[in-house]
């Protein structure tokens, strides 16, 4: 088994929940009604967790001194694997709530198969990391649902939403070198199998939220290859300042 | 819990939270929040009020359908059941020998 | 007849018999609690933006989810704390517009910086220290729903403060850089954390009924003597010094003494002359204002599905 893939695919999934949890930190005191404020902070919290699950795994693949910070905090932005979609500002709550039901569609048809990964680690973290995200798909869904078929306003925002962030959704399940060879190696999801059910997921709740599915248009990517956005450099610039300005410190 | 209606219609109803801590207990009065509508009270509160595993289970309540007692009734409702010792066990006075009542 | 009610009312709390939402009570005591629950929750939501401030920059990923899961703790505080004032008869949208047009007030503290990963720490330490200290003489508050909030609050609090000294003792033991930046934050919130307790109470005009009404359990400058005779026990742990020349063991009273408290500080931030007072009740503000169209939204749509639902059962 080739031990730098496995390292790759780890990361990939680590990063993932990383900024997508970071972006949602920044919500924290800041959300629209305070029993949501609290709730997309549960979220945030689910997702760092489920980043350290996987870190500390991936450090146990590495070299001697690798920690969880250590690979969170001292990688630079093309050693990233995260996708597009997750660096994203948040916008409004509209534009998070419509990025949080993108990714934790594709994150929960993920780790139902990721349960079965031939590597009991990646398996383990999955299982647990499902039930999670079982409750962030209804919670997404149901706020895409409420803001598409609320008022004038919010739909006219969420369709905005749309727009905004469609072109990021192929990346979800176009699979980088590091996922085939993951599924040749027996350990990584097929994202060809995810593809439909991803797609049937999100017409599903669209129909409900009277929203248009966007017709076939170009689809970004490269952020799972370590080529990202402009956001990405700032977010890390941001969480790894103190590690960068006191090289060496026990926080 | 308030039966004051609320004056700033675009307010979200009050709902109150009852939560189940264990199994085979009853579910116990925790707080209130507020919520569009039931579905959304029961996630509130499973965000709100089971972040530190309190609960197995919930109940909501519009806070609106809530009926209290009057606390001006509280001497014709529960005095006279001040002197009715013998519906305790302790009232009765039975030999020592006798086992298993 | 009133006063045979107020005869009632003094005897039960007297008695310590807690006062429940319907029961009578005078309108002072009603106005009382509702101000101080107010002004305790808004200090809870207010209080989540200097810390909020470094959950993006938190030095690694144990100290980001502490860190966040005490902020959003901040959040459930606020929220278990409108409630209770809920019970009194005002709504959570009133006491918002009393904080967002300035007539409510919310504890100073939160409207100084925190400028370095260490004010954490201080704010952990001090100024939870402080809260806690006036906190859990109000589990025994004579009002209810007050109690029974303020019990689940310190349940959830204690971790906050044990949390904030880890973060300075850490920072104690490490670089001279961070020892630095330890004493650098002890030494700017040591004070404003002395003046959380209130005024003096010759000049704290709401003590004596409050007392009598045991809404509050014992005065501000017992509590804050309590404060510094911990603290200044607690920092010889830390290897830092509390900023102050005055502070010095005194047998006699078996208690430490402390120097002067800057007054015209305290009440120049309570006017609204703090660093950060505008800062915080705009970034409250705009905060409200941007959820607006999402809490129509979800008004908007619970209706109209109780509709559909109504015409499906017809």
């Amino acid at each position: 088994m080739n031990k730098k893939n496995l390292l790759d695919y780890t990361l990939h999934l680590a990063d993932n929940a990383l900024i997508i949890g970071h972006r949602n930190s920044e919500w924290c005191g800041h959300g629209p009604v305070l029993e949501q404020d609290i709730a997309i902070s549960n979220i945030a919290l689910d997702c760092i967790g489920q980043a350290r699950n996987f870190y500390q795994y991936a450090a146990q693949l590495s070299v001697n001194d690798t920690s969880e910070d250590s690979l969170a905090y001292l990688r630079y932005t093309i050693e990233f694997k995260n996708c597009l979609l997750v660096e994203l500002p948040n916008g409004d709550w509209g534009q998070t709530i419509l990025r949080q039901f993108y990714f934790s569609t594709y994150q929960y048809f993920l780790y139902q198969q990721l349960q079965n990964s031939s590597d009991q680690q990646l398996a383990a973290i999955a299982e647990k990391a499902l039930k999670e995200v079982t409750y962030h798909l209804r919670w997404s869904s149901e706020w895409v649902i409420r803001l598409g078929d609320g008022t004038e306003e919010s739909k006219q925002r969420m369709e905005h939403a749309v727009d905004e962030l469609w072109s990021y959704t192929g990346e979800l399940v176009q699979a980088a070198s590091y996922e085939l060879l993951a599924v040749s190696e027996g350990y990584g999801v097929d994202l060809s199998t995810i593809k439909t059910k991803w797609e049937e997921k999100v017409r599903t709740v669209f129909e409900e939220a009277t929203l248009t599915l966007p017709g076939n248009a170009w689809m970004q990517s490269g952020g799972k290859e370590g080529r990202h956005t402009e956001h990405l450099g700032f977010v890390l610039a941001e969480m790894q300042f103190l590690q960068r300005a006191y090289p060496g410190a026990e926080w | 819990m308030t039966t004051n209606e609320h004056i700033n219609s675009g307010e979200w109803p009050l709902w109150e939270i009852f939560i189940r801590s264990r199994q085979g207990l009853d579910h116990k009065h925790v707080g209130s929040l507020h919520a569009v509508d039931a579905q959304m009270a029961i996630e509130n509160a499973r965000d709100v009020y089971t972040r530190r595993m309190e609960g197995v289970s919930i109940w909501v309540v519009e806070s609106k359908h809530i009926h209290a007692s009057n606390p001006a009734d509280a001497e014709a409702f529960y005095d006279p059941a001040n002197d009715k010792a013998y519906r305790h066990p302790t009232f009765y006075n039975l030999p020592d020998e006798l086992k298993h009542m | 007849m009133e006063k045979d009610f107020e005869e009632i009312f003094q005897d039960k709390v007297d008695k310590e018999i807690k006062i429940e939402p319907k029961d009578w009570m005078p309108e002072k005591y009603r106005q009382t609690l509702i101000r101080q629950i107010s002004q305790h929750a808004h200090s809870e939501i207010v209080g989540m933006l200097p810390e909020g401030n470094w959950i993006t920059r938190a030095p690694n990923l144990r100290r980001k989810a502490i860190l966040l899961a005490k902020v959003q703790d901040e959040a459930g505080h606020g929220l278990y704390l409108y409630s209770a004032a809920e019970t009194l008869g005002i709504t959570r949208d009133e006491m918002y517009d009393q904080l967002h047009t300035g007539k409510a007030k919310y504890s100073s503290i939160f409207n100084y910086p925190t400028l370095t990963w260490a004010d954490i720490g201080a704010i952990g330490w001090l100024v939870d220290g402080a809260a806690i200290m006036n906190q859990v003489p109000l589990c025994r508050s004579s009002f209810g729903p007050y109690a029974r909030a303020m019990v689940r609050v310190c349940k959830e609090e204690s971790f906050h403060q044990r949390q904030g000294f880890e973060i300075l003792l850490t920072l104690s033991k490490g670089t001279e850089a961070q020892r630095n930046m330890a004493q650098d934050a002890v030494n700017r919130w040591w004070w404003p954390s002395v003046m959380m307790f209130g005024p003096k109470d010759d000049e704290s005009p709401n003590t004596i009924m409050s007392m009598k009404w045991k809404i509050k359990r014992f005065t501000n400058d017992e509590l804050r003597q309590k404060f510094v005779d911990i603290c200044a026990e607690q920092v010889k742990i830390l290897g830092l010094t509390l900023p102050d020349n005055d502070l010095k063991w005194n047998a006699a009273t078996n208690h430490y003494d402390f120097g002067a408290i800057d007054w015209n500080e305290f009440w120049e931030v309570v006017k609204g002359n703090g660093p950060c007072n505008k800062q915080r009740l705009d970034t409250r503000k705009k905060a409200w204002e941007d959820g607006a169209w999402v809490r129509e939204a979800a008004s908007a749509y619970a209706e109209k599905r109780k509709n559909k639902k109504a015409v499906k059962a017809a």
